[in-house]
């Protein structure tokens, strides 16, 4: 046998290194004690005063029902730390992991940086289909693997300003989009090159204007049976794709849009175009009235669930869903309590109750969603009614998270400004960029 | 035996410089060869971070090359700014770093005024800039306004992104301006007295006296410019999340770029496809492209600097 030359063998060795020296650690057998004292640490995302100090409150009371188990929380951790953390590994990481960004559950299943809950879930005889509610269930799994849970919801609609409809003879939420058109219209009022006041912002960049929400108004789907993107085959995009358009010639044309927006202040202050009166109709998240109100809103606030294609006015009531997601870290070796404080955050309806009226969010449990204890005034029923509404949806989870969406969203702006003009020609090239980034991610 | 004792002798004392090296030797393998020779094996990986890497041939390099669609435009983009704004930083800093040696009075005040902006943390100088420039509500547009004067979108306008971003670029140019006033300061002035004697214009003893004894200050703010340009990631990151409007709120995804592309830098990249999309092969791929740019600059401008150096010598 021929000897191997003293560089070949370290050479072989460096190689070797270099292929485990980052390669992060599965574990996924849970042999600890869910009963023995221990404590966890949990990594969210919110940082706002107010909610951390809702997320704590409800540590506390889980502490409370869980004696043994301690919790160490740490806040405003996005996914971009939470991806790079799981993936170096490490004992001072998290057990127990949160993400606002439901379109990463995909990534989160795909890839194992969340553990699969499945034989939690069988443990603990949770059967989630009379538990949580469909499109909760749908964000927060990946081609049957359930990675994550959802820790409430988010919920998006129509909000207006009541008072600029009632000056403008408007007696009731538009509730198609060609009813739409006509009412941001009347609502708009131009001064100069700009506007006094602005029916709706229908770009893109127009915070929550973007490319997917406005799509869940319209029946459609994202992929074919074989996975493929079925944007260019699926009418529905080229329709909401040519109606946005529309939309942003009737009210002004996009050059005179964008320089508005650039009045706007930031979304998650007091100055929100919404909330200034810059704007009168606003498509947002339920999260917006308590922010209007903190912010000391002059006028009436309405609510209403965003319009529908004209030929699917039945579905009217249906809104896009998401929301924040939890799971259990790959690599913790307290995997049992970790659970315990999942299950708990995610499936008990006082738990779930008192953290949605904390921070104002929508229950994601279908107990939470009925609760007398669940805080609902006219404006919020609204959300709850279409977290409910079984048409509500949201996009399809991808191996590789949002970045069909972002691709999706770029064409979106490409058409809106009028850079791109074929639109059946610009779909294709968007399915096909789609399909090479999925295949790239496999 | 003579022979053995030479040989032990010979190993001593190659162990003993291996020892002195060593301090070198482990800093250069850890954080050179290492990280190197590892982005190079990597490109040709699949590997999410989870997992075993898996060979995958140059389908990483094809995807990049081909099939990215962010690539070209940010390759484009360092190249504009390697192009543009290190020559106009490097013109802007010497010709900041002359003015102030000449001034007589007050050099003071104005050598602390243009340092100052240096040391304003990069995302603080940027978002001044992006509010400074708003086209909606910045002072900037509505000085050019009230001017008669066109107001641009700056980081709002695709053509006009990038000039905004080497205005900041300038705006913050002190350390250059330092590096040049020492510069300046250590040129012989036998050698203006001699020029002026034989009667030279300002600007042959710019061209003739001053520029040949400082060339390779110049020289080393070009290559450092040129490196530095190629890292560039917090201004053009910050600006086009900024006025975007989109901020990162309730999970909303940030595809860098914006407005249309026009703020993407090769950097930007690497960190998009390495710790957003955890598509670590080609990230590497977009590494080592930076890595090579930044070769082929530097020995290109090496070369020129012989050329340089001889003038001035």
């Amino acid at each position: 046998m021929p000897k191997m030359p003293r560089k070949a063998v370290l050479a072989a060795a460096s190689i070797a290194l270099l292929t485990t020296a980052c390669t992060g650690q599965s574990d996924t057998g849970a042999t600890d004690d869910p009963n023995a004292s221990t404590t966890i640490t949990f990594w969210h995302g919110w940082s706002a005063p107010a909610e951390v100090k809702a997320i704590q409150a409800n540590i506390d009371r889980f502490e409370k029902a869980h004696p043994n188990i301690k919790v160490k929380v740490v806040g405003n951790i996005n996914d971009d730390k939470l991806n790079q953390a799981l993936r170096a590994g490490g004992s001072s990481g998290p057990d127990v992991v949160s993400s606002f960004t439901t379109s990463n559950v995909g990534k989160f299943c795909s890839s194992g940086a969340f553990a699969d809950l499945k034989p939690f879930i069988e443990k603990s005889k949770l059967d989630l289909d009379k538990i949580i509610p469909k499109p909760m269930l749908e964000y927060t799994q990946f081609e049957g693997k359930r990675c994550a849970m959802p820790l409430l919801g988010d919920a998006y609609g129509l909000y207006y300003n009541k008072d600029a409809f009632k000056k403008a003879g408007i007696k009731a939420p538009p509730k198609t989009w060609s009813e739409f058109a006509e009412v941001a219209k009347k609502l708009t009022k131009s001064k100069g090159d700009s506007y006094e006041q602005l029916g709706f912002m229908p770009n893109y960049h127009g915070y929550e204007t973007v490319v997917d929400h406005y799509m869940s108004q319209w029946n459609h789907t994202y992929f074919d049976k074989d996975g493929k993107s079925s944007i260019a085959e699926d009418p529905a995009f080229a329709e909401m794709f040519t109606y946005q358009k529309k939309l942003v010639d009737s009210l002004g044309g996009f050059q005179k849009l964008e320089k508005y927006r650039n009045t706007f202040g930031d979304e998650w202050g007091a100055k929100h175009p919404f909330q200034t009166g810059q704007v009168a109709m606003q498509l947002d998240g339920e999260w917006r009235l308590g922010m209007a109100r903190d912010a000391g809103v002059k006028f009436d606030i309405g609510t209403a669930p965003m319009p529908v294609a004209d030929d699917e006015a039945d579905e009217y009531g249906k809104g896009f869903l998401s929301g924040t997601v939890m799971g259990i870290a790959p690599q913790s070796k307290k995997q049992n309590a970790a659970w315990e404080l999942v299950k708990y955050m995610t499936t008990d309806t006082d738990a779930v109750v008192a953290f949605a009226n904390a921070i104002h969010n929508v229950p994601s449990t279908f107990d939470a969603l009925k609760s007398p204890g669940l805080k609902v005034d006219a404006g919020f029923k609204t959300f709850v009614d279409i977290a409910l509404n079984p048409k509500s949806n949201t996009p399809p989870a991808s191996i590789n998270g949002s970045t069909y969406q972002t691709t999706l969203q770029d064409f979106g702006y490409q058409y809106e400004s009028g850079k791109a003009k074929d639109l059946k020609a610009g779909l294709k090239k968007t399915a096909d960029q789609i399909d090479r980034d999925i295949e790239q991610a496999k | 035996m003579s022979t053995l004792t030479l040989r032990a002798k010979r190993r001593k004392q190659a162990l003993r410089t291996a020892a002195f090296m060593s301090p070198w030797l482990i800093g250069f393998s850890v954080f050179f060869a290492y990280p190197l020779i590892s982005t190079v094996y990597f490109s040709f990986m699949k590997y999410d971070g989870f997992g075993v890497p898996e060979f995958r041939g140059l389908e990483n390099w094809n995807y990049v090359f081909n099939d990215y669609p962010m690539f070209w435009p940010a390759l484009r983009n360092t190249l504009w700014l390697v192009l543009v704004m290190v020559t106009l930083r490097v013109a802007f800093g010497l010709g900041i770093g002359l003015l102030i040696t000449k001034i007589k009075t007050g050099t003071g005040v104005f050598r602390t005024l243009f340092y100052l902006p240096y040391l304003a943390p990069p995302v603080a100088a940027t978002l001044a800039f992006v509010f400074l420039l708003n086209p909606g509500t910045g002072p900037v547009n509505s000085v050019l306004g009230d001017l008669g004067l066109p107001t641009p979108g700056w980081f709002t306008d695709a053509a006009w992104s990038k000039p905004a971003l080497t205005m900041l670029a300038l705006w913050g140019v002190g350390d250059l301006m330092v590096i040049f006033m020492a510069a300046l300061l250590d040129v012989p002035k036998e050698q203006y007295e001699a020029a002026e004697l034989d009667g030279a214009s300002a600007w042959h003893r710019f061209r003739f006296v001053t520029l040949p004894n400082i060339s390779p200050i110049v020289m080393f703010a070009v290559v450092t410019g040129v490196i530095q340009t190629m890292q560039y990631y917090t201004q053009p990151l910050v600006a086009g999340k900024v006025a975007s409007g989109i901020i990162g709120g309730s999970g909303q995804q940030f595809e860098p770029g914006y407005p249309d592309k026009s703020t993407l830098t090769l950097p930007q990249l690497v960190y998009n496809l390495g710790f957003q999309r955890f598509d670590y092969g080609s990230a590497c791929v977009v590494a080592l492209v930076l890595f090579a740019l930044s070769m082929v600059f530097t020995a290109f401008l090496m070369r020129r600097r012989g050329g340089l150096i001889q003038a001035g010598d």
